[in-house]
């Protein structure tokens, strides 16, 4: 008897015992449903968070460096690095003249506050101030209008541009161009849109921000903000001589003598990567584990169906024996029809795991994702479900002696 | 060299403290093509004789020759594979699949023999046209009355030309005019050569047999002819021979019985 014919023959039997126990196995199969399901829905949580987490930290650009007082990832005292020397703007429109191997250049600063059109007001905003560079920095796109002129910089215009949350919410109707908002109750003309980029981490809402000439933020909103200069290298392969190409003219500026640290810290997003993948990479891993209890749970119903299955039908496996069948027979025959229910638990789970994710991601801020792979092991896991639950009824079955099975009735 | 060849077989059971003499020494020839009823009470040790000669069981001591293989000391899957190849069993509660049609219970000893799906399937419903079931193929067990059941474990138990048809008490579950419909059967099936072994407790059913072996507490009583076994002039028939014996088809003849 090959594996074929086993495996045709058992999915038969299979169904047909599932068919003729439909409550019994409704309910047993329930249980891996719920499993599979909630081992799916953490699966495409986590799928989702690293992508949103990906493409926001894809914003950043592997290529551009933030050079600031603080860096991002620190576990010295926080105040070494708070009584650090601010920068300036002429620091950065230095670094800037002197720097080679860069194509873009922009100090940038940012804040929160109340922005206001009409009787509309929306709160914790994220207030961007941004130069005509930041744009390629900052790797955005707009929908709508134009950023920032040079001239609209360097004659700080009050002029602005919207992240999409705040131009649908004060202008569902009509185009945002050419009105005129209070940011911090300074009004500003909207220029421009920039393209939805979606949340992260369903917390930190980045169409909530509204993007203002960095020279305006100065005048406006905060005498002297603590500016990050972003600089974005001309060629990615060499960032690590545009780090230290950086670094040399920094200390120079600063005038941090030779033997001493560094006053200023030079970030990258690649630190934030590795990060977040071995914190997230841990996490995904509780969550996973913590959700497969359940389905060991499920499991463990499987598991007590089977020996029910077993014990009810000692006489179709004497039949069976008598005829000719194999211990290794019987036991794919009953390992197969543990698999099938469970591989059937699992399509219904993703059934239902399937449009929850899109409902998720539709109604809610949170991020999940389904995808192939997730699908992939959302079976396999049912199957193995399936197989590791059935082992014990199944090698009962063809164990048993088929002179004893026979004459159970 | 006989079909079955069994020497000194004797079957123990351990039933806690006490030991259970089923069998206690039995020596037994039995030639291709013979029909044999055996015979005996409840509690005689004909039901374990019977599950030893199906290849079912395996004896605590002795030797069981099987066409040339010795089957006393064989595993359980070896075993799985003798009563495959070369045993039929007809039981007296049909023993069908009852989830399953016909064809597909008949099919069942070729599923385990591994054979092709197209070819099993053929031979399948050739089985079932010989028991004269052609038109019964997809119904299921509890479709069929209580001979159609039996014709159709007959059909299963021919399927993979064994070379003995085991049959335990094959009528005890029907009424007499479809009791005798199967031994009719059986009559037949031996006529073409088929070897047959009846396990009964009914002297009528034992007769049709061309011998009757009688066990009693756990040893063979007697061991005789029947009147039809000195009418054919010896234990087996040949097929031409028994050709001239039945001239009507035998599915539809009247009951023989002997008295």
């Amino acid at each position: 008897m090959t594996l074929f014919d086993d495996i045709c023959e058992s999915s038969a039997i299979a169904w047909s015992s599932v068919r003729a126990n439909k409550l019994r196995s409704g309910l047993t199969t329930l249980g891996v449903v719920i499993g599979i399901v909630t081992v799916t829905m953490m699966g495409t949580a986590i799928n989702g968070i690293n992508s949103a987490f990906r493409k926001s930290i894809s914003s950043m650009g592997a290529d551009v460096l933030y050079i600031g007082r603080f860096p991002w990832m620190a576990f010295e005292d926080w105040r070494t690095f708070r009584n650090r020397k601010e920068f300036s703007l002429a620091d950065a429109l230095q670094v800037e003249r002197e720097l080679k191997s860069a194509v873009a250049v922009a100090p940038q600063c940012d804040g929160n506050g109340t922005v206001v059109y009409n009787r509309r007001r929306a709160t914790g905003v994220w207030i961007n101030g941004n130069t005509d560079q930041s744009l390629t920095i900052r790797g955005l796109a707009l929908s709508e209008g134009r950023w920032f002129t040079p001239s609209d910089v360097a004659s700080a215009r009050p002029v602005c541009v919207l992240g999409s949350y705040l131009a649908d919410g004060f202008f569902p109707q009509e185009s945002p161009l050419g009105k005129r908002i209070r940011v911090e109750d300074r009004s500003y003309e909207v220029i421009g849109v920039i393209e939805k980029q979606g949340s992260f981490l369903g917390s930190w809402n980045q169409d909530n921000q509204v993007v203002i000439p960095v020279t305006r933020f100065q005048s406006d909103q905060q005498m002297r903000p603590d500016y990050v200069i972003a600089i974005k290298a001309s060629d990615p392969s060499q960032l690590q001589e545009t780090i230290e190409e950086v670094r040399s003219i920094l200390r120079r500026i600063r005038k941090v003598p030779p033997g001493k640290p560094d006053d200023f810290a030079i970030n990258q997003q690649d630190v934030f990567v590795q990060f977040f993948l071995a914190f997230g990479g841990t996490i995904g891993l509780v969550g996973l584990f913590i959700t497969g209890l359940s389905l060991i749970v499920g499991g463990i119903g499987i598991m007590n169906i089977m020996f029910v299955s077993v014990t009810e039908r000692t006489k179709e496996i004497g039949i069976r024996k008598a005829l000719g069948a194999k211990k290794r027979s019987i036991l794919t025959q009953f390992l197969i029809e543990a698999a099938t229910i469970t591989l059937g638990a699992g399509l219904l789970a993703i059934g239902i795991a399937w449009p929850a994710t899109i409902a998720i991601n539709r109604y809610t801020a949170f991020a999940a994702e389904m995808s192939w792979w997730i699908v992939a092991v959302a079976l396999t896991v049912s199957v193995l479900t399936g197989i590791v639950a059935g082992f014990i009824p199944a090698l009962r079955a063809a164990r048993m002696d088929p002179v004893d099975a026979l004459r159970s009735e | 060299m006989p079909l079955i060849q069994i020497r000194n077989l004797a079957r123990r059971y351990v039933m806690g403290l006490d030991t259970v003499h089923a069998l206690r020494g039995v020596s037994l020839d039995i030639e291709r093509g013979e029909y044999v009823a055996i015979m005996g009470p409840s509690g005689s040790g004909k039901s374990t004789l019977m599950n030893l000669l199906g290849c079912l069981d395996s004896p605590s001591e002795g030797s069981y020759e099987l066409n040339g293989k010795n089957v006393a000391r064989m595993s359980d899957n070896e075993l799985a594979e003798i009563r495959n190849r070369e045993i039929g069993f007809v039981f007296q509660s049909f023993n069908l699949l009852p989830r399953s049609d016909a064809l597909h219970n008949v099919e069942l000893p070729l599923i385990y023999a591994g054979m092709a799906r197209s070819t099993r399937r053929d031979q399948a419903r050739q089985a079932l046209a010989n028991v004269g079931l052609q038109e019964r193929m997809t119904h299921r067990p509890n479709e069929l009355s209580g001979g159609q059941r039996q014709r159709v474990a007959v059909a299963r138990a021919l399927v993979n030309s064994p070379s003995i048809i085991l049959a335990d008490e094959p009528t005890g579950n029907l009424d007499s005019r479809t009791g005798t419909e199967i031994l009719n059967l059986f009559e037949q099936l031996s006529q073409r050569g088929n070897t047959i072994i009846v396990v009964t407790h009914e002297e009528e059913v034992a007769q049709h047999a061309r011998r009757i072996i009688r066990i009693r507490d756990g040893l063979i009583a007697a061991d005789e002819m029947t009147e039809r076994g000195r009418a054919s002039g010896s234990r087996t028939s040949p097929p031409d021979e028994a050709g001239t014996t039945t001239a009507q088809p035998v599915l539809t003849s009247p009951p023989i019985i002997a008295s």
